[in-house]
């Protein structure tokens, strides 16, 4: 596409009579900077070049310069209300890398964060949702029942969205007293509020009407363009790494994976809904599973040193698989940390989903792809 | 600490040693060499993986690690689009969970890794195949002009399209055959090293 005279990234374009190009950013819409160039003839989109980069922060190139337990506070930054789960997988590798063994207890502890963490996101994004649609209760509603997982994150961790509470080698203390109690209450109190949001939100006709058949993902497309998480599930595909890789405890407790067929935005909005039901049910499960005493973490030797070689792990997070591939030449620093995120994965769709779209539909399904820019540009 | 204070040393006075040696003979891959550790309990199921890519592209292809789940393999770079082909076609991978690119100045290489997994085949769900292959690295690079170039996999797996874009702009790895080489997450003026390259250093680092 670029000329040879151009230096690599600029390219020229011919002005065309008919189709008008908008650019749709890099304002902050209420989720990070990002900007969408649109083509549209008429009112519908006939070309669409997504533009990520405005919040490119370095993370990769920074953790080459910090050890594997200094990285953990700043590689948590990219989705700072899905903390745990984008620290997990980083965890995870360094932790063989550092050949720890992790105890039972911190595992389920571990376990509860992240699902805590996947509920506390998914509001999050769903307010926005609420936004992007113009339907102001559905962005009231979880904005305010975030709260009730926040306040339990905050008596584990001590912090609201920046927990940095997984470190290698296990948690970083243990939970405080009567947290269980506590915790199953509010988990209780949480699941019977989104049950709600079916009435105001997931049944309301005019979502339904504004949502349903637009920004159709086939089966065959979801595959072949390497999607993940809700976008691949509403898609037909039943791939939640937590049932088929399972990772610390999740082969012992009991929970399903949501899947729906049609491919829509609507079905895209739906599973991350239907999955905090099923983060409830985990959190419960591994309450009651859980060791109720025992170590947290493995101590660690000053400056450890990652064995030679390259490890790499993915969990599931909030938006999808989060892969975390790191080398190491035996120094106190990774050789090389690649975070591989599912908005940067997901991203790739967007083209297929809005081109033939109108373009009042492109918020929503844009939102419906569970991006998250920051995240995406790392 | 003073069990870490011993290593040290020891491994210092290995490293000049192994660089004067091979000054003249074709370099090492030095940094991510197979760990033979576990060589009597290797999971046969990802052996089995890995011995029918080396059975058939024999010599092109060595394998660089087999653990649970993952299997690592190294390929030359004229042999990795048939590689591919083979993993998508024949092992039932249909697409790349990450390509990520490590750089080795010593070596004076530049490595990119290719992790492919697979939605549609029961049995590889757990899996990952690690696909690595090497580029030349230019000391003054000119990304998109010079000879830090790889064949694109593109065309086989349409999912490492904005992955191979990030590599290039991020390590100057050109990918040939790849349909929209341009940036992604760098601005459009950026005129240093590529980032991700060990000679780019961060300010105050």
């Amino acid at each position: 596409m670029s000329s040879p005279t151009l230096p690599p990234g600029l390219a020229i374009q011919k002005a065309d009579e008919r189709i008008m190009t908008l650019n749709v950013g890099p304002q902050h819409p209420g989720s990070g900077h990002m900007r969408i160039i649109v083509q549209i003839d008429g009112d519908y989109i006939v070309a669409c070049d997504p533009d990520p980069g405005y919040v490119n922060r370095g993370e990769e190139k920074m953790a080459e310069y910090r050890n594997y337990v200094l990285n953990v506070p700043h590689l948590e930054r990219p989705v700072i209300h899905d903390s745990c789960n984008i620290l997990y997988p980083y965890v995870l590798a360094s932790e063989e890398l550092l050949g720890l063994e992790i105890p039972e207890r911190a595992k389920y502890i571990r376990v509860i964060a992240s699902e805590l963490n996947r509920c506390v996101y998914t509001q999050y994004w769903l307010a926005i949702y609420g936004i992007f649609l113009g339907h102001s209760t559905m962005f009231m509603w979880p904005a305010g029942d975030r709260e009730l997982l926040i306040d339990l994150l905050e008596k584990m961790t001590g912090a609201r969205v920046t927990h940095s509470y997984f470190i290698p080698g296990g948690i970083r203390n243990d939970l405080p007293a009567n947290f269980e109690d506590v915790c199953l209450r509010q988990v209780n109190y949480f699941e019977k509020r989104i049950k709600e949001y079916a009435d105001v939100f997931y049944d309301n006709p005019i979502l339904i009407s504004r949502t349903e058949k637009t920004g159709i993902l086939t089966r065959e497309n979801a595959i072949k363009l390497g999607t993940t998480g809700s976008v691949l599930r509403a898609s037909g595909v039943d791939y939640d790494v937590r049932k088929k890789e399972p990772y610390d405890v999740y082969d012992e407790l009991d929970f399903e994976t949501n899947v729906l067929k049609t491919g829509d935005s609507y079905a895209r909005s739906r599973i991350p809904w239907l999955d905090m039901m099923e983060s409830c049910r985990i959190i419960r499960d591994a309450l009651q599973k859980m060791p109720k005493s025992g170590s947290v973490r493995v101590k660690l030797k000053p400056n450890p040193k990652g064995e030679l070689g390259s490890v790499y792990k993915r969990i599931e997070s909030g938006r999808g698989a989060l892969g975390c591939y790191i080398v190491s030449d035996k120094k106190t620093e990774p050789y090389r940390v690649k975070l591989s995120v599912p908005s940067f994965r997901n991203l790739i769709a967007l083209p297929h989903l809005l081109i033939g779209e109108k373009l009042g539909n492109m918020p929503s399904v844009y939102w419906s792809l569970n991006y998250w820019p920051v995240e995406a540009d790392r | 600490m003073s069990s870490d204070s011993k290593v040290e040393p020891a491994e210092k006075s290995e490293d000049p040693k192994t660089s004067t040696e091979t000054k003249n003979p074709p370099p090492k891959p030095s940094p991510p060499k197979p760990a033979p550790k576990s060589e009597p309990e290797l999971p046969a199921f990802e052996k089995s993986i890995a011995d029918r890519i080396v059975e058939k592209f024999g010599d092109k292809t060595s394998i660089s690690s087999i653990k649970t789940d993952r299997v690592g393999i190294k390929v030359e770079r004229d042999k990795i689009h048939e590689v591919a082909e083979f993993a998508r076609d024949v092992l039932k991978f249909d697409h790349a969970d990450s390509v990520a690119g490590v750089d080795y100045p010593q070596d004076k290489e530049i490595e990119v890794v290719y992790h492919l997994s697979s939605y549609t085949e029961p049995s590889l769900s757990r899996q990952i195949l690690e696909l690595a292959t090497r580029a030349q690295r230019e000391e003054d690079p000119i990304p998109g002009q010079d000879a830090t170039r790889l064949p694109s996999l593109r065309d086989i797996f349409y999912s490492v399209e904005f992955h191979e874009r990030e590599v290039f702009e991020m390590l100057g790895v050109y990918f040939e055959g790849h349909p929209d080489n341009r940036r992604l997450l760098l601005p459009e003026d950026w005129a240093d090293l590529p980032p991700l390259r060990k000679d780019f250093r961060n300010k105050g680092r």
